[in-house]
């Protein structure tokens, strides 16, 4: 128990005590936060640029009935079945969305908050109904606990121990996103960026997007234990919106996520070493956290560049031109 | 113009009594709830509980009932702006922007003091809010991201503050987690007074600035020009939302909170297009989807309360999108097939004037044989339309008084009055409108053929008396071919006594 919130910050036990003392275990739980963050941030460069951030949050909630399902039936946590069930909801809510959308003068915004809190709220009550001995934490599936990760029972082939079951599918997950950009990265840009061209191309667009759209539901179960249904939309939005302050190109952009990564999962991993909270919760304040660095400071439109702000602050003559769009009158 | 101009002088009385009544509201409830003492939660059968439910006999079910009520008329309210404004998502991102500020009202107070959670939760939606408007004002960020970003972020820190408040030396923490999920059965006399005073200003708010509001949601710059204060009614709107939001979230939980919003009256909107209604509506489902959601939960036992609750709007919507009188999906489904089988009639009626007309009126028979050719279709298609068309009324078949034909395509059918003044208005609003493209939109007379063929079933008599005077009462369409006018359709003789000369074109011509 503790009594005050903010504790002494001891340099020692909070950056150093941690990689001597039980150094594996303290490592599988960084390597699966870099891992959580590189094959989100990946996938989310592209739902950045196609718009599609709110759509990615309504799938990370409705991914959750598919899930409960496939643990009612198979009475398991067999990875193919939550995989299965993880895609089949992905797929039902974009179609879902696009059928109330198409078929009925609701706009898209509201289609999209009503399909995912209804699937959300049927994935709530099986799991408070009916998962029985089934570990499924309802306050896992808010915010994952990612410190239990070195604790699942170890993977073991070929007479190697590769690791913890979680962490071994988000590596595998993680390569698969990797592989996935760079074999289709020429259709993923295309189509991200200009879905008229891509068609006049001949390029699939609807197979490329139900495709991301399964790989986002892939990741974001191999992700769920860690983070949460919630922090997952931060790993997908974050490093793509950072580094945007500081470069333009979509490659570099997709280079920019692996030092990110870094970035969140140590300094998520000692700031929840230091204030002793959620792990996944304190990568994510990390993660806002140098997000409001890049906007102020970034060199492609921060906030010091800013007109006004240099208007204000750097003494700087206030730049005369009209507002956007006003009518110069004689 | 001041914003008071804008409101007619005639309405105030309504609008009198509509506040009466909302003062007593709110100064009744907790008077009620204070009542009867808490009742111990038994685990009984369900219909013991039903039973309990229904009489509110405890306080702690009063409380929830009443609770529910507030919560669906104060987001109910809101929701129906926040739909019409797209704002849907919004909402979403502010449900989850208030948890720091919940998390923060728990370590100011150190108990779980609704008052202080109040204030927290509701500075930290407003912060959200304006984070979104920074982002979006000073950055390229689009709308879904930034909103993404303050979602997360503000969770994020939020989730911190209560995995810390967790393992803190307070006394009473019990229920810090009901804000995540939501228990309605945890809803305090003092959560309830709040909700009421939330539901209350809610009210009064849409009642006195229903029309600022209704013009800002729809038309900004007409709001702007005739002197709304836009920018006040959109933060005034959001503060609502705010506090609707963050007294809303002891019984539905932050995750579902924006279910409550969106749902309820987005099943408004598809059921009807006036605002009020809207409104209206939109807090009934509110309210019906909460209590029905806490009546859920309370027959069984740990179900949780926010997840059937926002079932039970999710279920409205779906009787709304399926079966609404006006824009459910059975209903446009119906009037589509209405429309579709009144083209066919149509067209089968136009091919028998058609038929007729080749014949230059000579007879009045028409053979399903000749139809047929007309139409293009199989002898035993022709059939079926022509029966179609026997079943409304609009032809009589022919009878002789010899054995009916061994081959359908002999058989010999009359146009019915009703029939012959429905193929005449068909013939001349297709003649008509081929005329109008070739004259006025100087079409080539070989491309207007397919236009009107669509054209000819939707023209009302008003539209054709203007393109009559626009043509100054045609004779002849671009092929040569005579226009049917009022006169044919009247001078249409009764089929009864049938020798009679045959009425029709031929004879003006």
């Amino acid at each position: 128990m503790r009594t005050e919130f903010f504790p002494t910050l001891d340099l020692q036990a909070v950056f150093v005590a941690p990689w001597v003392e039980m150094f594996g275990w303290n490592f599988q739980i960084a390597l699966m936060g870099f891992l959580v963050c590189l094959a989100c941030g990946l996938i989310g460069n592209f739902v950045v640029a196609r718009r599609l951030a709110l759509v990615g949050d309504a799938i990370s909630h409705s991914l959750l009935p598919g899930i409960a399902i496939a643990f009612l039936l198979t009475a398991s946590r067999s990875m193919p079945a939550m995989f299965a069930g993880a895609a089949v909801a992905a797929v039902l809510t974009t179609l879902f969305i696009e059928f109330i959308h198409r078929k009925s003068r609701v706009k898209p915004d509201a289609a999209i908050g009503i399909v995912f809190t209804t699937l959300f709220a049927v994935g709530m009550v099986v799991i408070s109904r009916g998962l029985g001995d089934v570990h499924l934490d309802a306050d896992c599936v808010l915010y994952g606990e990612i410190g239990f990760t070195p604790l699942q029972d170890s993977i073991v082939w070929f007479g190697i121990a590769l690791g913890p079951r979680p962490l071994v599918a988000m590596a595998g997950m993680t390569l698969v996103d990797i592989l996935l950009v760079i074999v289709f990265y020429r259709q993923l840009l295309v189509t991200s960026f200009d879905s008229g061209l891509a068609r006049s191309l001949g390029m699939p667009v609807n197979v490329v997007h139900y495709g991301l759209m399964i790989a986002l539901a892939f990741t974001i179960v191999a992700a769920f234990e860690a983070v949460g249904v919630v922090l997952v939309i931060a790993m997908l939005i974050f490093p793509a919106v950072t580094a945007s302050f500081f470069v333009e190109r979509l490659p570099s952009l997709l280079w920019s996520v692996a030092p990110l990564s870094v970035a969140y999962s140590l300094g998520g991993f000692h700031l929840s070493m230091w204030l002793d909270c959620s792990i996944a919760g304190a990568m994510v304040v990390v993660a806002g956290f140098l997000f409001l660095v890049a906007w102020a400071l970034g060199p492609k439109g921060g906030l010091i560049h800013h007109p006004r702000f240099r208007a204000v602050f750097l003494a700087k003559s206030k730049i005369e031109r009209p507002p956007e769009g006003s009518v110069h009158l004689p | 113009m001041s914003p008071k101009g804008l409101r007619p002088k005639s309405d105030w009385r309504p609008k009198c009594a509509f506040l009466l009544f909302a003062c007593g509201f709110w100064l009744a409830f907790p008077a009620v709830a204070q009542a009867a003492r808490i009742g111990d939660a038994i685990e009984t059968d369900w219909r013991e509980q039903a039973l309990r439910f229904l009489s509110l006999r405890d306080v702690a079910v009063r409380n929830v009932v009443l609770g529910t009520i507030c919560m669906g008329i104060s987001c109910g309210l809101f929701g129906g702006y926040v739909v019409a404004r797209r704002l849907a998502l919004f909402g979403d991102t502010l449900s989850h922007a208030v948890l720091p500020g919940v998390a923060l009202g728990f370590l100011w107070s150190h108990t779980k003091n609704p008052l202080y959670i109040f204030i927290g939760a509701a500075a930290a939606g407003l912060l959200g809010t304006v984070v979104v408007a920074w982002i979006q004002k000073t950055t390229r960020i689009k709308e879904d991201s930034a909103l993404g970003l303050v979602l997360s972020g503000f969770y994020a820190i939020g989730i911190c503050l209560l995995t810390v408040i967790q393992k803190m030396e307070y006394g009473d923490q019990s229920g810090i987690d009901s804000f995540l999920f939501g228990q309605a059965a945890a809803l305090s006399l003092e959560d309830v007074q709040l909700m009421g005073v939330v539901a209350f200003g809610a009210l009064v708010m849409v009642i006195l600035f229903r029309k600022e509001l209704l013009l800002t949601s729809f038309d900004e710059g007409f709001a702007r020009s005739v002197g709304v204060p836009v920018e006040f009614m959109r933060y005034l709107l959001l503060l609502g939302l705010t506090f609707a939001v963050v007294t809303s979230l002891q019984a539905v939980g932050v995750v579902l909170v924006s279910a409550l919003l969106i749902t309820p009256a987005a099943t408004a909107y598809l059921l009807t297009d006036r605002m009020a209604t809207l409104l209206i509506l939109s807090a009934c489902f509110g309210v019906a989807g909460g209590v029905l959601g806490a009546f859920v939960s309370f027959l069984g036992s740990n179900l949780p309360t926010g997840p059937l609750m926002v079932l039970a709007c999710s279920a409205f919507f779906g009787l709304a999108f399926f079966f609404g009188p006006k824009h459910g999906l059975t209903a446009r489904w119906a009037r589509l097939r209405h429309r579709s089988r009144q083209v066919l009639l149509e067209n089968t009626l136009k091919a028998s004037y058609h038929v007729l007309e080749q014949n230059g009126f000579a007879t009045e028979s028409i053979s399903i044989g000749a139809l047929a050719g007309r139409r293009r279709v199989s002898v035993a298609e022709a059939r079926r339309e022509a029966d179609d068309l026997l079943a409304a009324g609009f032809i009589t078949l022919v009878k002789k008084g010899e054995p009916s034909p061994r081959l359908s395509q002999d058989v010999l059918f009359t146009l019915a009055p009703s029939g012959w003044e429905r193929a005449c208005q068909i013939v001349r609003n297709h003649r008509l409108w081929e005329l109008y493209l070739t004259n006025e939109a100087r079409y080539a007379a070989d491309h207007v053929h397919e236009d009107a063929e669509k054209i000819e079933h939707v023209l009302g008599e008003d539209v054709v008396r203007q393109l009559e005077r626009i043509l100054k009462n045609p004779r002849h369409d671009p092929h040569g071919k005579l226009i049917p006018s009022m006169e044919d359709i009247e001078r249409m003789a009764p089929r009864d006594h049938a020798p009679e000369p045959t009425a029709g074109y031929f004879r003006r011509a």
